[in-house]
């Protein structure tokens, strides 16, 4: 069972109905469920799209592109039927917060399809839910027929003669189809692959129509931004960085969870008062600021807004939002090594530099982690991890590439510290024991 | 499709039957057509991508081709009930490891594993999006988090006690 | 699409708007090195090899995805662009084996050319590398995974170009494997493209694995012996004691009228030349009945003079010649002026396997209407009646596959059989097995001939609709019905014929004049004055005897000699041996056909691949066979027939017109072990001496055949250069076929049979009998 946490900072937007039973379709309805997509028909596609730009929200994926300029460049007219796809196949190490919305509030996730079907012209929408979430699913699937059921899905919605169908649908287990094209490629019963682009899918996406596609987490703030204007939402967060977020945090903290809170929300703020501090009056070692693709920050430099422009200036990303925190026991060619692990498992294998080099960068933390490295090994993990840096067929490879680079510059000292048959200094670290105590 | 013959039970088959028609193209159904033919068969077999083969409308080594990209369909039969144990960066730091570990030990099986009895196999997986309520498991379908090597043992027991009903 | 121009390194180039800028590089000598990219194969974008700097980009762009637009500005060659390609390549060569010293690729091997190009030759990699044994996937198909470096070249020509779909990618990350269609083994056509396309040695050949080193060959680039496609294929080949063999059949430099393909014969079914069936010794039957080894000058002697007697005693009339689908235009030639001026008879024949009589006929005075091979690869649309060219006509079916891939042509299909290109096929429609002709008729408007429906209606309306229409033909249109066919196909503008027949020259064998009643280009025997006098002897102008008729004349006594070349028509035909008990039979063959074993003399006769001259395809295609491999003991077809004219006294000057103002061969029928033909001549050049050319130069024959056969007459630059040249059908000289037997036994030879070289091909049978074949073989067919 996942569940929100809160904090007297928590500003609950797309977390407003959490708990409150709101997977019941009546129960949503009453929580002003339904009622933004009845103003977005009245509204009209340009109007919608208006009101989306006007909010700054901006994917929550990890990318960060503005919503309301993805929706704009799908053409007006297009030969092919035009899609919405729903990428709720949340993998990324450190998030966990498209659960909590497809548990609690799966209805706004159905309503924020809707709408962008309105804005963009199409009639037919997808969840995709990764395959571990299968609890999900059916919750989803009953939510769907529900809407049905009221006549908000089908031929004729909310008595509009506007027609829109949503299908959910499962993975079966592959982070890489995350990657938005590779997520259209599992749709259509394929190997998740990335294709190849452009075309974008805006222009050519599913099944060859535009498509637009937008995490679960940002379509379910969609209905929330036309129901409350779109100026209204951006006032929230921060310039160009419209609204509230839902942040994982996890790791060394006293208080793990998932809080909502505005953009641009203090790093260090969500780590000492939102998350309660490290437990144990431990020192915090480094914080993986946005899922584990993003690049290590060390303790000095935390202080700073949790928006896609502050953190992108600390020399990280704001990702996914998913918030790690290692306190000082961690042995951080371990915790490089385990990132390495989970890429070169997830890689697709498509090009050269993802496949061979998360691999080989497996191969060599693990050999270093155990003592079997020498000085070069270090900087040859550079090399590699360089060399694959923008060269890779899709954002995997950089995904990989990103952290490693910084772990080995941040903490190279502590590389060396393994080498040369001297091992592993945290060997059976006592950080497990603490935890479980 | 519906009058042909079928591994499947009727429900399923049936379900199939509405799922190709549900997408713009057949082959959609595919993946998820895998993952719920696995739930009822226990893996894929060939019989399996056989008929999910016909079902779709494409060739048999294009299902395989496909069904060895994801990582949870599996060709070989396992227990009754899967603990995947997480492992990744939020598990780790606060004991994924240590608790796979415990499982190994307490189940007497290794990664991919399966009991004696056929009741438990293990698995080490990637990321299962439950990072803030770590160190977490997965039993087939259900999550279990925040989990120590005790309340593990009480997790283990509980589906011990629904494979003996 | 309009130009665009843009500049590349530096330098102004222009092309055309939505050109890949890999392609658009590649043709100003721009070289952008890949692995996965392939002209004419979907993209991957998956090697990463191909990047390069275009300004305003934040990252490194693939060549091989990006389209040139007007101004775009690229850098290819920076020292960032150096260092990503060489990353690619240490990067690639990490797990790989590097076991190039007895790899099969090693130096024909793209991953060595760029592991030299980027210097990427000192490993960084110190991990344990992960071993895999080798998988046997065929006969002829071996996988090295370890090697393979993931470009999906094979996945993609077996899908995309073969339509065969047998090899898929398993797994994923690292784990990633090309894997067969039957998890350990393939079920395919063979093709062996995915070998072909391979840039390492992952995928290897079943005839070739662990025999040689590419540089240890001479590479000889000739036309297959098999079918009539005629598809250009480059021999490997090395000596050995007893001659030159042939260690690999591929498809090396591409720059024949097949492009990119070869099917499972062309590829590997050259062993019969090795075969231990294979005759070396002349034989001649003995006192004692049984045929026994004799020297060559014995068993000359002993032909020469029993064919001089037969004649002088007999008649010309008493001896029958039956020539070749496999020999050469020169070989053909020459057998039917030494049957019409040195033997005086006009029985002579051959196993007519198409009507290409009544082809030319039909196409009288219509200049231009002939298709090339080449063409179907550009027609917009494409008729097919009857034939299955996946089956019989691989070439051909590659080049329709690609056409209606690559440039989306229209084809229609009408059959008796599901044949496979129907899946290509824009509109199909099936056919009693008997309503070819009928169906023609409706075609052209008679609405009464064929009981259609509503598709054979719809069928006929959009065909009638086409503008440019390319139709090709089987077997199972013949005489009037062909003629039928034309009609129908000239009421359409700009429609091209092309009649399909099985066997390398099977068509060089009619358009020879290897007919009882007609000469070279299809001149009745009756109008013979111009041959007469090329030949300076008269001919005779009565029609002689067909196959049939010489077997009919033999069994009453009335044929007293047979001298068959290349053809095994007892087997063919089921003649009775009995019916040749009391002819003086001749044969030059490969092997103890059902034939050669009835025989008095047998000569071992050289094949298409130890021999030069030229063939023509079914398509009328024209083109140069060059000797690759060499047996001692043999002797080509032709030498044989000009010692044994020799030998009979005639003059072998007069057969063969060597040294009348002939052009040299260029050292073509030599050989390609030394060039030493090529110095030979500077040097006779340089020594003010005249070139010499022998009484065994075929191409002193084909001068007499260009002279002759006016369609032959095409510019002989090309040829030589080892191209197709399309034959000038319009110059076809016959006038009516009316009232001529009907004498066409297709061979219907499938993809893993080929008459009677298939049956002496151990890796043909090899094949078949693995079970890892797509379609189940004909019964083999004896030639």
């Amino acid at each position: 069972m996942a569940y929100l946490t809160t904090h007297p900072d928590v500003v609950p937007v797309v977390s407003y109905r959490f708990g409150k039973g709101a997977t019941n379709i009546d129960r949503y309805i009453e929580l002003d469920g339904y009622k933004a997509a009845r103003k977005a028909i009245e509204m009209g596609p340009e109007a919608v799209i208006a009101e989306m730009k006007a909010s700054n929200l901006r994917g929550r994926g990890g990318a960060g592109f503005p919503t309301g300029m993805k929706w704009s460049f799908v053409p007006k007219q297009s030969e092919k039927p035009k899609y919405i796809l729903v990428n709720g196949d949340e993998s990324e190490p450190a998030t966990c917060k498209d659960r909590l919305i497809f548990e609690h509030d799966p209805h706004s996730v159905i309503e924020g399809v809707i709408i962008a079907g309105l804005a963009v012209g199409a009639k037919m929408g997808f969840i995709y839910l990764r395959g571990e979430y299968r609890y999900l699913l059916n919750i989803m699937e009953k939510a769907i027929e529900d809407a049905y059921a009221k006549g908000f899905l089908g031929k004729n919605i909310f008595g509009s003669g506007i027609e829109f169908e949503a299908v959910s649908h499962t993975g079966a287990g592959a982070y890489e189809v995350g990657e938005e094209s590779a997520l259209m490629e599992s749709l259509e019963g394929k190997r998740g692959i990335p294709r190849i682009r452009p075309p974008f899918p805006a222009v050519v996406g599913l099944y060859g129509g535009p498509t637009v596609i937008n995490n679960a987490e940002t379509l379910a703030t969609v209905p929330h931004i036309i129901r409350m204007g779109g100026a209204e939402y951006a006032k929230i967060g921060t310039e160009r960085n419209g609204g509230t977020r839902l942040f994982c945090l996890s790791g060394h903290l006293e208080k793990p969870g998932v809080y909502e809170l505005p953009m641009g929300y203090n790093l260090k703020r969500m780590i000492y008062e939102v998350g309660g501090g490290i437990p144990g009056g431990r020192k915090l070692k480094a914080v993986v600021p946005g899922g584990s693709s993003t690049p290590v920050l060390l303790p000095e430099e935390i202080d700073i807004g949790m928006d896609f422009d502050q953190v992108g200036k600390a020399g990280s990303m704001l990702g996914s939002g998913g918030v790690v925190v290692l306190d000082e026991t961690v042995c951080m060619v371990e915790f490089a090594l385990r990132t390495m692990r989970f890429y070169q498992h997830e890689s697709c294998g498509w090009c050269i530099p993802c496949r061979e080099g998360t691999d080989w960068l497996k191969k060599s933390l693990t050999r270093v982690h155990a003592g079997g490295g020498v000085d070069k090994d270090i900087d040859n993990i550079q090399y590699l991890a360089e060399n694959m840096l923008g060269r890779t067929f899709c954002p995997l490879g950089d995904a990989a590439a990103m952290p490693t680079i910084a772990f080995v510059k941040k903490f190279r000292k502590e590389f060396e510290d393994h080498l040369d048959g001297k091992g592993c200094p945290y060997k059976h670290s006592l950080q497990h024991e603490a935890v479980l105590a | 499709m519906a009058t042909e013959t079928t591994i499947f039970s009727p429900e399923l088959a049936a379900r199939f039957d509405k799922l190709v028609t549900l997408y713009p193209v057949r082959r959609s159904a595919l993946v998820p057509m895998l993952l719920y033919a696995q739930d009822e068969v226990g893996y894929i077999s060939k019989a399996v991508v056989a008929e999910v083969a016909r079902r779709v409308g494409v060739l048999e080594n294009d299902v395989v081709s496909v069904l060895s990209y994801y990582s949870m369909l599996r060709t070989q039969p396992i227990g009754k009930f899967n603990v995947q144990v997480c492992t990744n960066i939020c598990c780790m730091l606060r004991g994924g490891n240590e608790l796979f570990e415990h499982c190994k030990k307490r189940l007497g099986i290794g990664h991919k594993g399966t009991t004696a009895d056929g009741v438990f196999s293990l698995e080490e997986v990637e990321c299962i999006g439950a990072c803030s309520w770590a160190p977490a498991v997965q039993v087939n379908y259900d999550f279990h988090e925040n989990l120590t090597p005790e309340s593990m043992d009480k997790v283990l027991e509980e589906y011990r006690e629904k494979a003996q009903k | 699409m309009a130009d665009v121009t843009f500049t590349v390194d530096g330098k102004k180039l222009t092309a055309p708007a939505g050109t890949l800028l890999i392609e658009a590089c590649r043709k100003a000598g721009i070289e952008i090195p890949a692995f996965c990219y392939y002209p004419n194969l979907s993209l991957q974008a998956a090697c990463r090899m191909c990047v390069v700097r275009i300004e305003k980009m934040p990252k490194l762009q693939t060549a091989c995805t990006t389209v040139v637009t007007e101004g775009m500005a690229v850098t290819t060659e920076s020292d960032e662009v150096k260092q990503s390609r060489k990353a690619m390549v240490e990067l690639v060569l990490g797990n790989h084996p590097l076991d190039c010293p007895v790899c099969d690729a090693g130096g024909e091997c793209e991953l060595q050319d760029m592991t030299f190009t980027y210097g990427a030759h000192e490993s960084r990699y110190v991990e344990i590398k992960q071993h895999r044994d080798e998988q046997q996937w065929s006969p002829v198909v071996f996988f090295d995974r370890p090697r393979c470096i993931m470009c999906y070249r094979c996945v993609r020509v077996c899908a995309e170009g073969m339509d065969v779909w047998a090899l898929a990618v398993d797994n994923r990350g690292v784990s990633s494997v090309i894997a067969p269609n039957e998890g350990d083994s393939l079920l395919c056509e063979q093709c062996g493209m995915c070998i072909d396309i391979c840039p390492v040695g992952a995928l290897t050949s079943g005839t070739y694995r662990y025999k040689t080193r590419p540089w240890e060959m001479n590479h000889v680039g000739t036309i297959c012996t098999h079918c009539g496609d005629g598809c250009k294929t480059t021999l490997g080949v090395r000596p050995v004691n007893d001659g030159v063999e042939i260690i690999r059949g591929d498809n090396r430099d591409k720059s024949g009228i097949n492009g990119d393909f070869l099917c499972v014969k062309g590829r590997y079914a050259f062993d019969f030349a090795h075969h231990e069936g294979r005759l070396t010794k002349p034989l001649v039957r003995q006192t004692d009945g049984k045929l026994a080894p004799v020297s060559w000058e014995h068993a000359i002697d002993f032909t020469a003079k029993k064919l001089r007697e037969i004649r002088d005693t007999r008649g010309g009339n008493a001896i029958g010649v039956i020539g070749s689908n496999r020999t050469t235009n020169e070989e053909a030639y020459l057998l039917q002026k030494f049957a019409r001026s040195v033997l005086g008879t006009n029985n002579i024949d051959h196993h007519r396997t198409a009507d290409y009589t009544a082809f030319a006929a039909a196409l009288k005075d219509k200049p231009g209407r002939e298709a090339s091979l080449r063409d179907f690869a550009s027609a917009r649309a494409i008729l097919l009646l009857g034939n299955d060219p996946t089956n019989q006509h691989p070439g051909l079916a590659w080049q329709i596959r690609t056409n209606v891939r690559l440039n989306r042509a229209r084809l229609y299909v009408a059959n008796h059989e599901d044949v496979r290109l129907r899946r290509q096929a824009r509109a199909s429609v099936i056919l009693p097995s008997d309503g070819y002709a009928s169906f023609v008729s409706y075609l052209g408007g008679n609405d009464g001939a064929f009981r259609g429906s509503d598709l054979t209606a719809s069928f006929r309306d959009v065909i009638r609709k086409e503008e440019s229409l390319l139709i090709a033909f089987g077997s199972e249109l013949r005489g009037r019905d062909i003629q039928a066919l034309v009609d129908f196909g000239l009421s359409l503008p700009n429609t091209k014929f092309a009649c399909l027949g099985d066997y390398v020259n099977s068509r060089g064998a009619a358009d020879m004049g290897l007919l009882p009643d007609l000469l070279p280009g299809y001149i009745p025997v009756s109008a013979s004055t111009q041959f007469a006098e090329e030949y300076g002897s008269a001919l005779p102008a009565q029609a002689g005897l067909d196959l049939i008729q010489m077997f009919d004349a033999a069994g009453q006594g009335d044929l007293a000699a047979l001298y068959i070349v290349g053809a095994n028509p007892v087997s063919r035909y089921g003649i009775d041996p009995s019916a040749l008990k009391n002819t003086f039979l001749v044969v030059q063959d490969m092997f103890l056909t059902e034939t050669a074993a009835l025989a008095d003399v047998v000569f071992p006769a050289a094949n298409l691949y130890e021999k030069a001259g030229t063939v023509t395809n079914t398509y009328g295609d024209l083109q140069l066979v060059k000797k690759a491999s060499d047996r001692a003991g043999v002797r080509t077809d032709f030498e044989i027939v000009v010692r044994v004219v020799d030998k009979m006294g005639a003059d072998p000057k007069k057969l063969v017109p060597f040294g009348k103002g002939v052009r040299a061969d260029f050292g073509q029928s030599r050989g390609a072990e030394t060039g030493e033909a090529d110095r030979h001549a500077v040097w006779l050049v340089a020594n003010h001496l005249e070139p010499k050319l022998s009484p065994f130069d075929p191409f002193a024959v084909f001068d007499e055949i260009q002279r002759l056969v006016p369609a032959y007459n095409v510019p002989r630059l090309n040829l030589l250069l080892g191209n197709d040249e399309h034959l000038k059908s319009e110059l076809v000289q016959i006038e009516s076929v009316a009232g001529r037997r009907d004498l066409v036994l297709p061979a219907n030879d499938v993809l893993y049979t080929s008459g009677t070289l298939g049956r002496y091909s151990a890796k043909l049978e090899e094949v078949v009998a693995s079970a890892t074949i797509l379609m189940k073989p004909a019964e083999t067919a004896a030639d």
